[in-house]
């Protein structure tokens, strides 16, 4: 793949934990790349499925999902429990697709983690670099019949 | 429903058929009207059916174009004939209805989408225990004999599904369409009473369960049984019982059919209104109930889910969100 792949990567933060995460890290300038365009959630269990098809569907290199850390932290008492008990299915489910599973990933990042959020977005953006372009549908046209 | 669609010499409506990548099951689910099929007999003229009746090609191709008020077509979209015969019948019929589960989703012929032509060819050619291939010959789609060019049409890597490939009026869902549901699209066909262009007709606006007579309790799993391995208790939902069953998922139309024989739903009639991905909706009502305080325990309860992609999209791969496995280079 060429060398100035910047891969597109798009991450499903909780507005309580990884997003308070992710805002810090910007605040105290800790070194991180551009690539993750993050979307702000209310609760990780709120992640449906279908959001990370979808971005996988539409153009995403990568997709990242992380929350409070089980089994206390959760704003709203279990919505981490939802999303472990679920996520663990998508990644059989994007295993089955063909898609690497360097390409996915979820985790816990708390309100006082900004460092390892920092960490997480310069090692996953280079994995994904690694791994090139997905181009879900463009591959799906171009190798058509 | 056009105005025109009954301006035939006998003022009977001008009906055809088709099978593109299908079992034959819809065909025979037509023949399900029984008696009625009398009453379909004297209310339309059947143009071209080639299950029941000895049609050929050219006789569709000698049609002026929009001569055929309706054609229901079943069968999703696998080969280059198939798709051929789509674009024709869309040009000869005024409204085309993707009948069935493999023209409305793909069905399981569009779990083939989790491999590709090159895997599939050297599995049914090559590998199964029953082929005697000694020459290792695969189909080509032309060969040259003494007597000049012979050609089959050529397979494709990827099942469509008919609104994939062409303009759609409407899908009739279901593996296959249940008889009184057919039946209710014909008298609304007949009585021009159709909804608008782009509907699902022959089906209901709510889940399978909202059908389905047995009592949920909504309990915890801490084990998934697939149907051969259990008995399922009479009168309680299936979900309850650990059994994947798509129902939660799933468009209702059916009456809730396989649920009431102890069978799990398999999610024939496709996703509710407003669902985008049925396998989505479904691993996530499956998520729901995994009894599971810690991230170790959940993954071993869904890790035994076998086939996670078979299971949640049995009939809706190709026309899911990501459509098929990725295909490799040079494949």
């Amino acid at each position: 793949m060429s060398a100035d792949f910047e891969p597109r990567i798009v991450g499903f933060l909780c507005n309580w934990c990884t997003y308070a995460a992710a805002d810090t890290a910007g605040v105290s300038r800790l070194e991180q790349p551009p690539n993750v365009d993050i979307i702000r959630m209310m609760c990780t269990g709120r992640v449906d499925p279908v959001f990370i098809l979808k971005a996988f569907a539409e153009g995403a290199d990568g997709v990242i999902v992380s929350g409070c850390h089980p089994p206390g932290d959760c704003h709203y008492n279990s919505g981490n429990y939802k999303t472990f008990r679920r996520m663990p299915l998508v990644e059989a489910l994007l295993a089955q697709y063909g898609v690497e599973k360097e390409r996915f990933y979820w985790g816990w990042i708390s309100g006082a983690e900004a460092p390892k959020w920092a960490q997480l977005v310069r090692d996953f953006t280079e994995q994904v670099r690694v791994l090139g372009p997905l181009n879900w549908k463009r591959e799906l046209e171009s190798k058509e019949e | 429903m056009p105005e025109d669609t009954k301006e035939t010499k006998n003022g009977k409506l001008k009906l055809g058929l088709y099978w593109a990548a299908s079992c034959g099951g819809c065909d025979i689910a037509v023949l399900e009207l029984r008696e009625k099929i009398l009453d379909l007999d004297a209310a339309a003229d059947i143009l071209f059916w080639p299950v029941a009746m000895d049609f050929k090609y050219k006789d569709v191709e000698a049609m002026p174009d929009g001569h055929m008020d309706v054609c229901l077509f079943n069968g999703a979209i696998r080969t280059s004939e198939n798709e051929e015969m789509a674009h024709l019948l869309r040009e000869k019929s005024k409204v085309l209805v993707a009948f069935g589960s493999c023209a409305h989703e793909g069905c399981i012929p569009g779990l083939g989408n989790l491999f590709d032509r090159k895997s599939i060819f050297e599995r049914v050619y090559l590998e199964a225990p029953s082929v005697d291939n000694p020459e290792g010959i695969l189909p080509q789609t032309s060969y040259q004999m003494p007597e000049g060019e012979v050609t089959i049409p050529k397979f494709y890597n990827t099942v469509k599904t008919l609104a994939q490939v062409e303009d759609v009026d409407y899908f009739v869902p279901g593996c296959p369409p249940q008889a009184p549901q057919i039946w209710a699209v014909i008298e609304a066909i007949l009585g021009g009473n159709l909804p608008p262009k782009g509907s699902v007709v022959g089906a209901n606006e709510k889940a399978v369960c909202d059908e389905c007579k047995f009592k949920r309790e909504e309990k915890r799993i801490k084990k998934f049984y697939r149907p051969h391995e259990i008995i399922p208790e009479p009168g309680r939902c299936l979900f309850d019982q650990g059994i994947i069953c798509a129902g939660p998922a799933t468009r209702g139309g059916c009456g809730a059919l396989c649920p009431s024989v102890g069978m799990p739903c398999r999610g024939c009639y496709g996703p509710p209104p407003n669902v985008i991905d049925q396998g989505a909706a479904l691993l996530s009502a499956v998520a729901s109930v995994v009894d599971a305080d810690t991230e170790e325990e959940a993954a071993r309860i869904v890790g035994e889910i076998v086939d996670p992609v078979g299971t949640f999209y049995r009939f809706g791969l190709p026309a899911s969100l990501l459509h098929r496995r990725r295909l490799e280079e040079g494949s």
